[in-house]
C-alpha cells in the first residue's frame, strides 16, 4: 500500500527535479555553447529572486511585471558578464576559468548578503488559495506554476535548438566554432547569447524556488544541487540534464521518504544526491547522455 | 612578382579578387607566406596547386578571414575584393561581404541533419524562409542524392559530405567560393563527380570559384586559370593550357604520362625543382 506521503513526495520529487533540470539545461547551455563550466549558476538563481523579491516589496510592482523586469534584467547582466569577466578568459586554460566562476559566486554570495542581509525573507504570496488539490493531494499553486514554467520552458528550449536561426548558430558553435565563424556566424554574439538565456532562464528558477521557500542564500545551494544532475544526465546534453534533474529530484524525496520511514538517519535528503553522482561516474563517467569523447594517441 | 599572363587575360576588367604580395604570421613569429599575389577574375575556376605545406590553405584563409581564428595574421601586402580592402576583416564579416570558404576536410555539422547543414549555410542571410527553402530545393537540384538523406550528416558518406559542404557554400548565395580540396579522401569516380558539378555550378550560376587541390590533373581540367605555389610563395602561373605543357608542372605534378625513367640515370633519388 502506497502512503499518501509517498505519493506527495513524489509529486514533490517530480516538480522540484523539474526545475533541476531548468537549470541544468542552463548549466549545460552554457558549457556546450563557451566551454566554461559555470559554478556561478546557483547565484543567478539567488540575484533574480533577490530582484524580483526587491521590485515586489519596495518598489510595490504588481507581480508579472516585476517578473518581465526581472527576466529583462537577468538577459542585461548575463551578457554584460559575460563580456566583462568572461570574454578576456576565452583561450585561458580551463582550471583559471573554472577558479573565475567560482570567485564570482562567492562574490556574488557576499554582495547580494550585504544589499539584502543574511536572513530569508518571505515572497509575498501571490496565489489567492494556500493549496490546491491535485489527485487529492495539496499542493502550493506556486509549485504548479513552476511545473508549468518548467514544462514551458523545455518546449521553447527545444523549438529554439531545433528551429530557430540562432538556436541552430549556437549548435554549430558548440561543434566547432571554426566552422561556426567560416558560416559568417559570430562567436562572440553566440557566448553573449548562450549567458543571456542561461541567466534568464536560472532567474526563473530562482523566483519560482523563492515563492514556496523564501528568498535567501539558500538558493544558490539549489544551484548546487545541479551539479549532480547535469553529471548524472551527461556534461554535454541538453535532454541528459532534464532527466538527470527529474532523477535526482526523486531520488532526494524518496531518500527523505526511507529516512523518516525507516532509517532515521537526518538529513539523507541533501545527502542522497552526491552517493548517486559517485556511483554514476565509478559506472558511467560520462553520464548517461554524455558524449563519450574518443581519444587518440 | 607579378602574375603576368593573368594580368593580359583580364586587362579588361578588374579582378573580382586580388591578393597583393601578402606576408602571413602564424603567432607573430613563423613566417608562412612571403609575398603571394593572385587574381580570380569574375566567374571563372582558378586553382592554386602545390604540395603539403606550401601555404596554398592559409592563402584561403587570410582571404576568408579565418586566419585569426589560428592565431595568424596577414602582416604586409593586401587583399581586395571588389575593390575593398578585405585583409584582417573578421570571418563573419567576410562571408556577409560575399566570400565564403569550404574548408578543408568538408567540416559539415555531423550531429545536425542535412537540412539543417543547409540553413545554417543561409545563416547571413536577412531575405527568409520562402527563398531559403526555394534554395534548399536549389541545392537539391544538383545533388539529388542529398535530398534522401533523411538522417544525420555525419552519416554521411565522404563523397554526399562533400557534395552537402558545397551545398552549404551555395547556401549564403555569395560571389565567390574558396574550395580547399575537395578531392580529399574521395574514390577517383567521386572526385570526378565533384569536380564536374563545380564546374556546372561556375557555369551555371556564375559564382566565381578558387580552388586548392593536391590532384592537379584534375583541377586543370576544369580550371581556367592556374598558380603554383611552393614554401610559401608562387612560383609560377599560367592559363590552364600553359600549365599542362609546361615539362616541370608534367614531371612534378602531373607524371605518369612520361617514359619511366631508371633511378640509376637520375644524379639524386630526391631530386626536387628548383625553381627560382
Amino acid at each position: 500500500m502506497i502512503s499518501s506521503l509517498l505519493l506527495q513526495l513524489i509529486l514533490n520529487g517530480l516538480i522540484v527535479g523539474a526545475l533541476y533540470g531548468v537549470v541544468a539545461m542552463c548549466f549545460v547551455l552554457i558549457y556546450k555553447s563557451t566551454q566554461v563550466v559555470n559554478f556561478a549558476q546557483g547565484e543567478f538563481l539567488l540575484i533574480g529572486a533577490w530582484t524580483c523579491w526587491w521590485l515586489v516589496t519596495s518598489l510595490e510592482l504588481p507581480f508579472p511585471a516585476a517578473f518581465l523586469l526581472t527576466f529583462l534584467f537577468m538577459m542585461v547582466f548575463g551578457i554584460v558578464l559575460q563580456m566583462v569577466v568572461l570574454r578576456p578568459l576565452i583561450g585561458e586554460p580551463v582550471i583559471s576559468v573554472i577558479m573565475v566562476t567560482i570567485g564570482l559566486s562567492i562574490f556574488f554570495q557576499a554582495v547580494v548578503k550585504a544589499i539584502f542581509g543574511a536572513w530569508a525573507q518571505p515572497f509575498p504570496e501571490v496565489f489567492p488559495v494556500k493549496s490546491v488539490d491535485v489527485f487529492g493531494l495539496p499542493v502550493q499553486p506556486a509549485y504548479l506554476m513552476s511545473l508549468v514554467v518548467s514544462v514551458v520552458i523545455m518546449v521553447a528550449f527545444a523549438w529554439f535548438f531545433k528551429y530557430s536561426r540562432m538556436g541552430l548558430a549556437m549548435r554549430a558553435t558548440a561543434f566547432d566554432q571554426q566552422v561556426a565563424q567560416s558560416l559568417g556566424i559570430s562567436v562572440k554574439g553566440v557566448f553573449a547569447l548562450a549567458w543571456a538565456i542561461s541567466a534568464m532562464v536560472s532567474a526563473l528558477a530562482g523566483v519560482v524556488v523563492g515563492m514556496v521557500n523564501g528568498v535567501s542564500s539558500a538558493l544558490s545551494f539549489f544551484g548546487i544541487k545541479v551539479f549532480p544532475a547535469v553529471i548524472v544526465g551527461g556534461l554535454d546534453s541538453i535532454v541528459g540534464a532534464i532527466v538527470g534533474g527529474l532523477i535526482i529530484g526523486l531520488l532526494e524525496n524518496l531518500a527523505e521518504y526511507a529516512d523518516s520511514q525507516f532509517l532515521h538517519l537526518g538529513n539523507l535528503y541533501s545527502v542522497a544526491p552526491f552517493y548517486v553522482l559517485v556511483i554514476i561516474l565509478m559506472i558511467k563517467p560520462y553520464g548517461l547522455f554524455g558524449t563519450k569523447r574518443i581519444e587518440r594517441v | 612578382m607579378a602574375p603576368a599572363a593573368a594580368r593580359t587575360e583580364t586587362a579588361t576588367e578588374t579582378p573580382l579578387l586580388s591578393v597583393n604580395n601578402i606576408e602571413v604570421v602564424y603567432d607573430d613569429v613563423i613566417l608562412v607566406l612571403r609575398g603571394v599575389s593572385l587574381d580570380v577574375p569574375t566567374g571563372r575556376i582558378v586553382t592554386l596547386l602545390g604540395p603539403n605545406g606550401a601555404g596554398k590553405s592559409t592563402t584561403l584563409k587570410a582571404i576568408s578571414g579565418l586566419l585569426g581564428t589560428e592565431n595568424g595574421r596577414v602582416t604586409r601586402g593586401s587583399i581586395t575584393f571588389r575593390g575593398e580592402e578585405i585583409a584582417n576583416r573578421p570571418p563573419e564579416e567576410i562571408v556577409r561581404r560575399g566570400i565564403f570558404q569550404v574548408m578543408e576536410g568538408r567540416r559539415i555539422i555531423e550531429d545536425m541533419t542535412v537540412i539543417e547543414n543547409l540553413r545554417l549555410g543561409a545563416f547571413t542571410r536577412r531575405d527568409g524562409g520562402a527563398a531559403i527553402r526555394a534554395d534548399i530545393e536549389q541545392v537539391f537540384h544538383y545533388f539529388p542524392r542529398l535530398k534522401e538523406r533523411t538522417g544525420l550528416a555525419g552519416y554521411l558518406s565522404g563523397g554526399e559530405q562533400q557534395m552537402l559542404a558545397i551545398g552549404r557554400a551555395m547556401m549564403a548565395r555569395p560571389r565567390m567560393i574558396l574550395l580547399d580540396e575537395p578531392s580529399m579522401g574521395l574514390s577517383p569516380l567521386l572526385v570526378k563527380e565533384t569536380f564536374a558539378i563545380i564546374e556546372t555550378l561556375c557555369a551555371e550560376t556564375g559564382i566565381t570559384m578558387l580552388l586548392v587541390e593536391q590532384n592537379a590533373r584534375m583541377a586543370l581540367k576544369i580550371a581556367q586559370f592556374g598558380y603554383i605555389m611552393e614554401s610559401g610563395k608562387i612560383v609560377l602561373d599560367g592559363s590552364r593550357d600553359d600549365l599542362a605543357d609546361n615539362e616541370d608542372v608534367k614531371e612534378f605534378y602531373l607524371g605518369g604520362d612520361r617514359e619511366r625513367k631508371s633511378f640509376k640515370n637520375l644524379k639524386s633519388y630526391k631530386r626536387r625543382k628548383r625553381w627560382l
